[in-house]
């Protein structure tokens, strides 16, 4: 085990493109499943 | 006579103190009823794994033979190709109920941004460690236990049995890590805000197309993640088509049982003292906590974030249940809402957050194989 400190500067692009790919993929989720519900609820009654 | 003994010489003190963290593991699972699904079986198999020349382990003879254990036989079948975490998901799948989130799905957000722990840990573990031991160890903060195990194996990581030890510990510690937390990032005035929850009923079809279309929309942006949350919606298709009810009871129950029963025991065969007592496992279980604490005070300052915009404000409280430890997280929230009003309840919208937490987390760590397999 070594300390560098750099590291945690390096690897800064992966915490922005993890975190937009999670926001992207949740607010799709999101989105589809209001989609979902807005189109089965008349259905469903 | 002499063969009745002869072990006890090769007995180290790296064996008893191994022996002490099994004691601790069993008597946190009895006595004070954390994870005991797996922290029995885990602290009583590190106690196995731990005897000199234990048979529970594959042990080299002189002769350079090899005498396989039937602990390293069940890992090798069970966890070197993720099989029982990702049969464990067809249960934990058909154990969840999604109607919380399906009738709010806004909430979802909050899932997401409560993942943020895994990433600013990510970056943290780093410094010390090699890219993937530190996103294996980040994944702790998925609060979750078969994500973790599935990451840390594809990653090749050589730390997968302190990471399983921290992330089911820290899921049993929820009601003792999150509160604090919360507390210090939030004015008694914002807990408490009250939020009527206005939950409407899920249609049987959306919750019959949800698992379905998750899969396929995850799937696509992390193909890494398909089997993890594949199987999780699998499960929770065997529960909510309605024509397969034994099916997903048997999932349920039994299933889920069986695999944890080896599951615990099975990870204890990599708790063999050499590689379990270094520097690097305490490192490890302190990383594993800042990914929690960090999980908490994404999704709290979030909440807090949004509030500046909303005219109808949000309990930044119900951000922290953004983790995936279902349903402690939930809960926490919701007798913190609680304790500032008793009648202030929080528990349907703190249950549809956690719930979205269950599947940002699996996307969090369908995200992480992507980027470092």
């Amino acid at each position: 085990m070594t300390f560098n400190p750099w590291a945690f500067v390096d690897n800064l692009s992966y915490m922005g493109l993890g975190m937009l790919g999670i926001f992207v993929v949740i607010g799709v989720i999101i989105l589809v499943t209001m989609l979902l519900n807005s189109l089965t609820s008349k259905k469903d009654k | 006579m002499e063969a009745l003994y002869e072990n006890f010489q090769f007995l180290t003190w790296q064996h008893v103190v191994m022996w002490l963290i099994g004691a601790v593991l069993i008597y946190l699972a009895i006595k004070k009823d954390m994870e005991p699904t797996l922290l029995l079986p885990l602290g009583f198999g590190t106690i196995m794994v731990n005897i000199p020349f234990s048979g529970a382990v594959t042990q080299t003879l002189e002769n350079g033979e090899q005498e396989i254990g039937a602990l390293s036989t069940l890992f090798s079948m069970g966890i070197s190709n993720e099989l029982f975490p990702l049969i464990l998901f067809i249960g934990i799948g058909a154990m969840i109920d999604f109607g919380p989130v399906l009738s709010n799905p806004k909430l979802m957000i909050f899932g997401a941004a409560a993942q943020f722990g895994i990433f600013f840990t990510l970056c943290t573990a780093s410094m010390f460690f090699g890219i993937n031991d530190a996103a294996s160890i980040a994944i702790i903060g998925a609060a979750d236990g078969p994500t973790s195990i599935v990451v840390a194996q594809k990653l090749g990581s050589k730390y997968l049995p302190a990471i399983m030890v921290a992330a089911y510990s820290y899921m049993a510690l929820v009601p003792i890590i999150q509160p604090p937390v919360i507390k210090a990032l939030t004015t008694k005035k914002e807990r408490l805000i009250r939020m009527p929850y206005e939950g409407r009923q899920v249609s049987k079809t959306t919750r019959i197309l949800f698992p379905i279309i998750i899969t396929m929309l995850a799937g696509i942006v992390a193909p890494s993640s398909v089997s993890l949350i594949g199987f999780l919606m699998f499960g929770n298709l065997l529960r909510e088509c309605g024509v397969l009810n034994s099916l997903a009871e048997t999932a349920q129950k039994v299933l889920a049982n069986l695999i944890t029963i080896f599951l615990g025991i099975t990870i204890a065969s990599q708790m063999q003292a050499e590689q379990f007592l270094k520097l690097d496992t305490l490192l490890i279980l302190g990383l594993g906590l800042f990914a929690f604490i960090f999980d908490t005070a994404g999704g709290v300052i979030f909440a807090k974030v949004l509030n500046i915009f909303l005219k109808k404000k949000i309990n930044p409280m119900i951000g922290a249940a953004g983790i995936s430890a279902f349903p402690m997280s939930g809960r926490v929230v919701h007798k913190m809402g609680l304790k500032e009003d008793p009648q202030n309840f929080l528990l349907m919208q703190a249950t549809g957050v956690n719930v979205s937490g269950q599947i940002a987390s699996v996307i969090a760590g369908g995200l992480i194989l992507n980027f470092f397999m």
